[in-house]
């Protein structure tokens, strides 16, 4: 008798916990639009976000513009001298204090069928999970006017700029159905049809460099806030136990 | 002509001021000598709580003034300024930004704890009145000020909301174009918007606030236990036997709520300020839009529950009012609760079953319509909305019925702690 109600019981728990699994993952595949990858932001990672703003500068600037960021902010804030900034970061202005805007001109909406967006706050307006993973799921399609489109965002009109290092894939035949995006090995939406000069998981550095570098970007502050707030938490605490050693002081003679 | 002496014989600095001014009669009425009762707890923390908020967002929105431009061209922008070129600017918006959701827990849970002990009923009927003056007011207020940034979700907020002007009869498309200034909101319309939030309603509600403190001090605090202290007084005194002075008694206590609250209030402004999406939304990162609208239109989270109600009453008659009407009354019906509430006891320790019952349920379903109000609409959504609200209805209107054949408990005749 006993062994079978542990039977039962075991087959119960295991239902509830399939049951609770396909629940968890409905909400995360609801909250995160379907097919993004698992990413997390860290700009406090300042060599990350360095080596993401040379990125960003070579590869994104000359269609997408900062135009919230200045530059000297970047020197300031990741530790890079003047004279490096001039030279590696700044291409379309030689003044320190100026905005990173963008060299392109306004036919670029000609060339591709919206004026690129500005960037400055895209991983708060999206998430950085999403920019994370839409750099890593341009596919070739030949219904599409440049040849590219990409899983995250449907008919985008970004050309895919980082071809030379990612290489080209299709999309994979069995996740021809919106698969979970690509990349990430065992399970991948994606097939490589062309090698690029960077191996998946360095190009996957790559892209979380440019990501950190954007989410550094979306608010400059951000790092300093945290520390401020890690200070002001500690003050509160100590605060916390002053005022109630306080209280019970002024309170002993309340019956 | 000699000044008649203040009867406090206070000398030096102080008497002069005294003999021309009541500061030491208000220090004492509203302080050292206004008696409250012994026993509040942990719900008796969140009126102090809801000033220290009001405090907050009057100071950070004097500097996040100084430097924010109203305009449809500049306002997003000088946002952006702040968070990036102002020393310290983003901790200023975020407190203020957390501080307007801050305010609305923290009033929330004042308004139950009001609830629970009955702190509305005689002679409390117009510290109550005034109260739900208070949170009409900072709804409004809240609405202006999350226009401001002007992003996009700011933008169709505020055409949603100004819209539902339009579903009155005959005047209402006429009505939303005067309230706009534009035929869609445009830059006058964030002009009176800024001007709404940052002087008329600031004024009001803090007009309002000292009316509701003062209306609250000529009768006395109610307590946990619905006693009224003012009917056992110390003989010799004249002091309630279960009163204590408010300060210093509860002015050290409420330092302890205050610290507590500052960990839980920073703990979100410094490390997660967007409140995973609730308290700055993704979609206001984008500028207004007239031509992009966001996926959901939701509103601020804490109008959840009225939203909810707005959506779940269908439209009849080939008009959208009703949806309004709802919404709008369930806002008005609380100024009516110290009359529905027939019950002989104050408190929900001394009142029945009944009583219990309805105030847990309300309070369950106000979150769950919270919930769903902020939900992409859907056939569910709309049935479990409906059903919350005419439970939230029920609550208010079936109150004096409830209220008074709800079996009580007999009243101590003291406080109990």
């Amino acid at each position: 008798m006993k062994p079978l109600m542990n039977a039962s019981l075991t087959r119960f728990a295991r239902a509830a916990v399939v049951a609770a699994g396909v629940i968890v993952a409905n909400l995360a595949a609801a909250n995160s639009g379907g097919n993004l990858l698992p990413f997390t932001a860290d700009s406090g990672n300042v060599a990350s976000v360095q080596r993401g703003a040379r990125n960003f500068m070579a590869y994104c600037s000359g269609c997408h513009g900062m135009k919230y960021l200045r530059y000297n902010r970047i020197g300031q804030d990741l530790n890079i001298p003047d004279d490096v900034l001039k030279k590696n970061l700044m291409f379309t202005s030689d003044k320190l204090g100026d905005q990173i805007k963008v060299a392109m001109p306004a036919a670029s909406e000609q060339w591709f069928g919206r004026v690129p967006p500005d960037l400055s706050l895209e991983t708060r307006a999206r998430g950085a999970d999403w920019v994370y993973s839409y750099l890593l799921s341009f596919y070739l399609d030949e219904t599409r006017p440049l040849g590219v489109n990409n899983t995250v965002l449907a008919g985008a009109s970004m050309p895919h700029v980082l071809w030379e290092l990612q290489g080209w894939q299709k999309k994979a035949e069995h996740a021809a159905e919106g698969g979970h995006g690509g990349g990430h090995g065992g399970g991948s939406a994606f097939e490589q049809v062309t090698a690029g000069s960077l191996k998946p998981s360095e190009y996957e550095a790559f892209v979380t460099d440019i990501v950190n570098f954007m989410d550094y970007a979306a608010e400059p502050g951000k790092q300093a806030r945290i520390s401020l707030g890690l200070k002001v938490m500690l003050y509160l605490f100590g605060l916390l136990v002053l005022t109630y050693l306080l209280k019970k002081e002024f309170w002993r003679d309340v019956h | 002509m000699a000044i008649t002496p203040n009867p406090y014989k206070t000398t030096g600095a102080l008497g002069w001021i005294d003999d021309r001014f009541p500061l030491t009669k208000m220090w004492k009425e509203h302080l050292s000598e206004y008696y409250a009762p012994k026993n509040f707890n942990f719900w008796y923390f969140f009126g102090s709580l809801a000033l220290l908020v009001l405090v907050n967002q009057l100071l950070t929105g004097i500097f996040l003034t100084m430097h924010y431009k109203p305009g449809a061209e500049t306002a997003f922008d000088s946002v952006e300024y702040i968070m990036r070129d102002v020393p310290w600017g983003n901790v200023i918006r975020y407190m203020h930004s957390t501080g307007a959701s801050a305010f609305f827990v923290v009033v929330f849970l004042h308004m139950f704890r009001g609830l629970m002990y009955g702190s509305y009923q005689k002679p409390r009927e117009l510290i109550w009145v005034f109260g739900s003056l208070i949170f009409l007011v900072l709804m409004a207020e809240a609405f202006c000020g999350y226009v401001l940034p002007w992003g996009n979700m700011s933008y169709w907020g505020a055409a949603v909301i100004i819209n539902l002007f339009g579903t009155i009869p005959f005047i209402g498309p006429e009505l939303v174009v005067w309230i706009q200034g534009d035929f869609v909101p445009s830059d006058a319309t964030l002009n009176r918007l800024f001007s709404i939030h940052v002087i008329a309603l600031p004024f009001v509600l803090v007009g309002l606030v000292v009316a509701h403190i003062l209306a609250l001090h000529e009768v006395g605090s109610n307590n946990p236990d619905g006693v009224e202290i003012k009917k056992k007084k110390d003989p010799a005194t004249g002091i309630p036997l279960d009163g204590i002075p408010f300060h210093p008694y509860y002015t050290v206590k409420d330092m302890v709520g205050v610290a507590g609250f500052l960990i839980i209030f920073c703990a979100v402004l410094f490390f997660m300020p967007d409140g995973g999406g609730y308290f700055l939304e993704a979609p206001n990162f984008t500028p207004a839009s007239q031509t992009n609208t966001p996926e959901h239109i939701t509103p601020a989270w804490y109008f959840g529950t009225y939203y909810a109600m707005l959506r779940a009453t269908p439209s009849f008659a080939g008009t959208q009012i009703w949806g309004v009407i709802v919404m709008g009354a369930a806002v008005v019906i609380l100024f009516f609760v110290p009359w529905l509430d027939k019950s002989k006891v104050k408190s929900i320790r001394y009142k029945g079953v009944l009583s219990k019952t309805a105030l847990t349920v309300f309070a369950i379903n106000f979150v769950i319509l919270n919930y769903y109000g902020l939900q992409p609409p859907s056939d569910t959504v709309q049935l479990i909305s409906q059903i919350g609200t005419i439970i939230y209805f029920a609550f208010f209107l079936l109150m004096p019925w409830y209220s008074k054949i709800d079996k009580t408990k007999p009243v101590p005749d003291r406080v109990t702690e």
